[in-house]
């Protein structure tokens, strides 16, 4: 089965891509980055501010049902060119991932489909790693709340 | 989660990845998988000694040889480790898809 997000990382480098093609128009794709109605749908955090220009900054949040913070995250956009490429950094706060580099490259394929390349460079081969762990870890709690949850409705 | 370190040492390396390749079709002897390489016969047995370590290769005597066996198992533990990840992103990357494809019918 082809996978349509292919990811890079290689053992003992501090840096991974992350390759995706979209059924979807370059425009449209960058402006799923820009627009900042949109960017809180598919990221499911709240833009609290976006300022998508060279020298912007931005900050992400996300709070759980009872409204406490659970997820908390800013950068500032290093690079800003219209339907072509975002340079910025990410960082998560209360965190011990540090900061990350993004540079995210947008192309057109044709008419109605387009690519985005993702290279991401950490701060450290530990850092990454962990990173990539976290979707690990959270996979199986996430697993573990959801079974937790189907055992509550069966009571 | 040492171990987990060692095998994505094990297969960043292009030597051992063709090792698995060759192997994973066949088991074959140290000699054998040499033969199908320009570099030196203990720059191979390095190799194989590193892959059997973190258990991506195995070994069964065979008479007075030694055959290397590829280790699936192993080999699906690690896709599994990157899997979640990649996962999570193109899940994320499905619904930015399906977000604009309504956009754009707007």
């Amino acid at each position: 089965m082809e996978q349509k997000t292919k990811i890079t990382a290689e053992e003992g480098r501090q840096e991974m891509t992350i390759t995706r093609d979209f059924d979807l128009p370059l425009d449209l794709l960058f402006k799923a980055y820009v627009d900042p109605d949109i960017l809180e749908q598919w990221m499911t955090s709240k833009v609290i501010r976006l300022e998508s220009k060279k020298n912007g900054s931005y900050r992400l949040e996300k709070k759980d049902d009872k409204g406490n913070v659970v997820f908390r995250a800013h950068g500032v956009i290093h690079e800003f060119i219209p339907d072509s490429k975002i340079v910025r950094t990410f960082e998560m706060d209360n965190t011990p991932f540090g900061v990350q580099l993004e540079i995210y490259a947008f192309e057109k394929l044709t008419g109605d489909t387009s690519r985005l390349d993702m290279h991401v460079i950490y701060e450290s081969v530990e850092q990454r790693d962990q990173v990539m762990k976290l979707a690990f870890t959270q996979g199986i709690n996430w697993a573990h709340n959801h079974l937790e949850e189907v055992l509550r409705k069966s009571k | 989660m040492n171990l987990r370190r060692d095998v994505f040492q094990a297969i960043a390396d292009p030597t051992r990845r063709a090792i698995l390749l060759l192997v994973a079709s066949q088991s074959m002897t140290a000699g054998a998988i040499a033969s199908n390489f320009n570099t030196a016969r203990p720059t191979v047995s390095k190799h194989l000694q590193i892959l059997t370590e973190c258990e991506l290769l195995e070994q069964t005597q065979n008479g007075r040889e030694i055959y290397y066996h590829f280790n699936a198992k192993k080999m699906k533990e690690v896709a599994d480790f990157i899997e979640p990840f990649r996962k999570m992103w193109d899940e994320r990357f499905n619904k930015l898809e399906t977000i604009m494809k309504k956009y754009k019918a707007k």
